[in-house]
Order: structure tokens, then sequence, then C-alpha cells
């Protein structure tokens, strides 16, 4: 295999990998508080959560730049403190990743603890149990399937992020290029046979966690 | 000991408006549907709060509106067995069981939920999950549950509606059991008083949010106060054996 798409298709994996941790990390913790509680500003963060799902990539990637770029609110500052920036790294990638396919997880996990019988958890306070204990040994394990589902499709949908990635992270060959990226720049070049190879191997992969996130999302109970 | 409240909520065009007291005994609560029997339940457990109110257990206070007292329900350590048996799906008989202990202190925890299955009949289901035992074995561990971090009173929803004849019979002398092995107060709310064989020591009819008559089961059943009370038990008197 030529050795930019076997770099590509690595830098894509890791990306969607780090992405995607750091969705399950804040993901689960977001759908909690939307799905249990109330509080002030609420719908606010809902919207906020959910926007990235509806803008154009290239709006969400704006607002990273001017939030994170070089005289951005908290890159400038980064960058007076550290002499770095994260604009046109891998790490820029990640947090592209991580904006836009967070609303998934938090739909999806939101959805299913909404759906865990509301007496299990007040069963479980009447026990004796915390919220912290009730949200982690019966809430949780209860969301199980839509927890999983929704890491899935983050996942995937972390790789294919495109629009906001090039905003942030840019097209440097054999630096920046994720698939989707490099799908692009060789298409737009001409180069078809290594654009189809990818096409190919991008649509399998997708379909394949599909079909997975599927067979967690159907109830079983 | 026992159990004494004074409530008063105001939901969507009900209002609960009740006060009673009872000691370490079997007390039914008794009424139609939607006369707040279950709510009073809910609000003695501290999952929803009253608008004014006094609830006092063993002696201690829940909860007092006048105070600004309000235990949560994590330290009202309370029994709570829930209508349609909730038992948490994703854990076997014997973790169910042991979910209700209270203490951190783990060794003395095992030996409790064997004695627990015992007492309870549960024996060789311990690892079975709650979709693979009937609903008579549920209810058994929903009150082994309920009761292995004894708690300082027991309150029933509708303990046993859906389960045929002989499984509320084995379960009603359980319950006596429970009275005697326990000494604690039991507040067993129910529609339908034919179908507790358990001999209660009171009984607390309620209608439309209001308490109409509170007395022994032979008062109530033989001198019913109001026409409600008359119209409620009509079809029962003279038919329970338990009560004659």
């Amino acid at each position: 295999m030529d050795p930019s798409v076997l770099f590509s298709l690595r830098l894509s994996i890791q990306v969607a990998s780090a992405a995607t941790f750091f969705i399950v990390l804040i993901g689960v913790g977001i759908a909690y508080l939307l799905a249990m509680k109330r509080f002030r500003g609420k719908e606010l963060l809902d919207i906020i959560c959910t926007l990235p799902l509806v803008l154009p990539p290239t709006v969400t990637g704006y607002y990273l730049l001017v939030l994170l770029g070089r005289n951005g609110w908290v890159g400038r500052p980064v960058y007076e403190w550290t002499g770095w920036n994260i604009m046109f790294t891998w790490y820029a990638a990640i947090v592209a990743s991580f904006v836009v396919a967070l609303p998934l997880m938090i739909k999806t996990t939101r959805a299913s603890i909404e759906s865990v019988d509301k007496s299990l958890i007040n069963a479980s306070y009447t026990l004796g149990h915390s919220e912290l204990g009730t949200a982690l040994k019966v809430t949780l394990p209860l969301a199980k399937r839509g927890i999983i589902a929704g890491t899935i499709l983050s996942f995937a949908r972390a790789m294919g992020e495109f629009g906001a990635t090039l905003m942030v992270a840019g097209n440097i060959p054999g630096r920046t290029d994720t698939m989707p990226i490099s799908i692009y720049a060789h298409a737009s070049s001409g180069d078809w046979s290594k654009a189809n190879w990818m096409v190919v191997f991008f649509s399998l992969i997708s379909g394949l966690l599909l079909y997975i996130a599927n067979h967690f999302s159907r109830k079983t109970i | 000991m026992g159990l004494s409240l004074k409530l008063q909520k105001k939901v969507e065009g009900f209002t609960l408006n009740v006060e009673w007291k009872i000691g370490n005994e079997l007390a039914i609560l008794f009424g139609s549907s939607g006369s707040g029997k279950s709510m009073t339940l809910q609000l003695i457990a501290g999952l929803i709060e009253p608008d004014v109110g006094i609830i006092r257990s063993n002696g201690s206070l829940l909860y007092d509106s006048m105070a600004g007292v309000n235990v949560s329900p994590q330290k009202r350590c309370l029994g709570y067995v829930f209508q349609d048996r909730v038992l948490f799906p994703h854990m076997t008989v014997k973790k169910n069981v042991a979910y209700g202990w209270r203490e951190s202190y783990r060794p003395e925890m095992a030996d409790r939920v064997r004695e627990m299955l015992h007492l309870f009949h549960l024996e060789g289901l311990e690892d079975r999950f709650p979709s693979e035992i009937s609903g008579g074995e549920k209810q058994r561990v929903a009150l082994a549950r309920a009761l292995i971090g004894r708690p300082k009173a027991l309150l029933l929803d509708e303990p046993f509606s859906g389960l045929d004849r002989p499984i509320r019979l084995e379960l009603s002398l359980l319950l006596t059991e429970i009275r005697n092995e326990f000494d604690l107060p039991v507040v067993f709310v129910t529609h339908d008083i034919f179908e507790d064989y358990a001999l209660p020591d009171k009984i607390i009819v309620y209608s439309g949010g209001r308490i109409i008559q509170v007395g022994s089961p032979n008062e109530v059943f033989d001198h019913p106060c109001e026409a409600e009370v008359e119209r409620l038990t009509r079809f029962h008197r003279g038919m329970g054996p338990s009560y004659r």
C-alpha cells in the first residue's frame, strides 16, 4: 500500500480514537445532566451542544479559529505563555472531530438515560445509595447499550470529519492529512486511483460501524 | 417507635390532606385508585416534597416544613417496595438483595445476605436474574432487599397486584412473619381490601385525598362511618374470614 495512504489511515484512526475518548468522558456527563437535572441554562446548554450537528462544518471551524487561533480567546494567552499554537497540528484535528461528533454521543446517551425506569433510580435512593453511586451502579449500566451505540456513532463521525478539520488543521501532507482530507486532495489533483481505494475503504469501515451501532441500539430487554 | 405524619400537598386538581399515626403494627391504607395512598408513601419516602407537613419515624424527624427539615431519601432509612416489584434487571437475585445493605462493613454483609435469602425462601435462586424468576419470587426479593438494611418502617405499594391467589396468601403469611420478626411499622397500600389476607392491626380509609375512617378491621367493616366506606367495603363484608 502507498505509504501516504497508510499514513492518512493511521492518522484518521488516531484522531478519531483520541476524539472519541474525550467524547465519552465529557459526553456521558453532559447527557446525564441534561437527562436527569433541572437547572438554569439547561436549554442553552442543550442547544450549544447540538449546534455542531446542524451548522455547516465551516462555521464550526470558524468558531474554533476564533477561539484557538494565535489571536484567539484561548489561543493567544496559550501562545504568549508557551509559544505554541494548536493550529495546523493534528491536535487541532482532534478538537474539530471532538466538537463535531460530540452531539451524536449526547443525543444517543441522553435518550437511553431518559428511558431508564425512574422507579429503579428511586428504589436505589430509598435503599440508601447516593446519586453518584446510583448513576454508576444503576442508571449508566442500564443505559449501557445507548452509550455504546453513541460511542461507535461518534467514532464514525469523528473519522469522517472534514470541513472543520480542514479549517483548523489544514492539509499538510504527512502531518495533518486525515483520510477525508487526503481524498479531497487526491480528487482535486486528479489522482483518482489513490482516491478510489480510500473511498471504498472508508465506505466499508463506516458501514461496518453503523451495523455495529444499530446492533447495540436495538432493544433486547 | 412508629410512624406519624401530617401532610398537605396540592397537585393539579387534587389535594392531599392527611394526618395519621401508627405504632409497630401493620396498617392498611385503603381506598379507591387516585385517593392519594401511593402519594402518601412517596411523601414518606422523600421522593416528593409536601407543601406543608411533618413526618416522624421512630422518634426522629424526617420532614418538617416549619423547621425547614427535609432528610434526603437516602438517609430516611425506610424500606420501600414499589408497585410492579421493581428489581434491578442487570443484577442477580443475590446482588439485588445485597444492594439494600446500608453499611460499608462488607464481611458481615455476606452473612446477612445469606440469612435474608434463607428467610425469604430464595435459596437456589441466588444467581438468577429478575427476568428468570416468577412474580411471587420477585416480590420476595424486593422484600428481602428492602429489609436487609434494617429500615425503621416498611412501605408497600400494592404489593400483591397482578399475583395469583395462592401466591398472595403465601406472601401475606410472610408479611405477618416480617411484622413479628422485624418489629417495625408496616404501611400497606391497596385499593382492593379483599386481596389482603394479612390481618392488619389498623385500616386507614382514604377518599379523595382525605381520611374518612381509621379503625381496626372489625370497626371499619362492621361500622362503616360514612356511606363511602360502606360502599368501598360492601363486597367484602362477611366474606373475609380473617376479619371475623
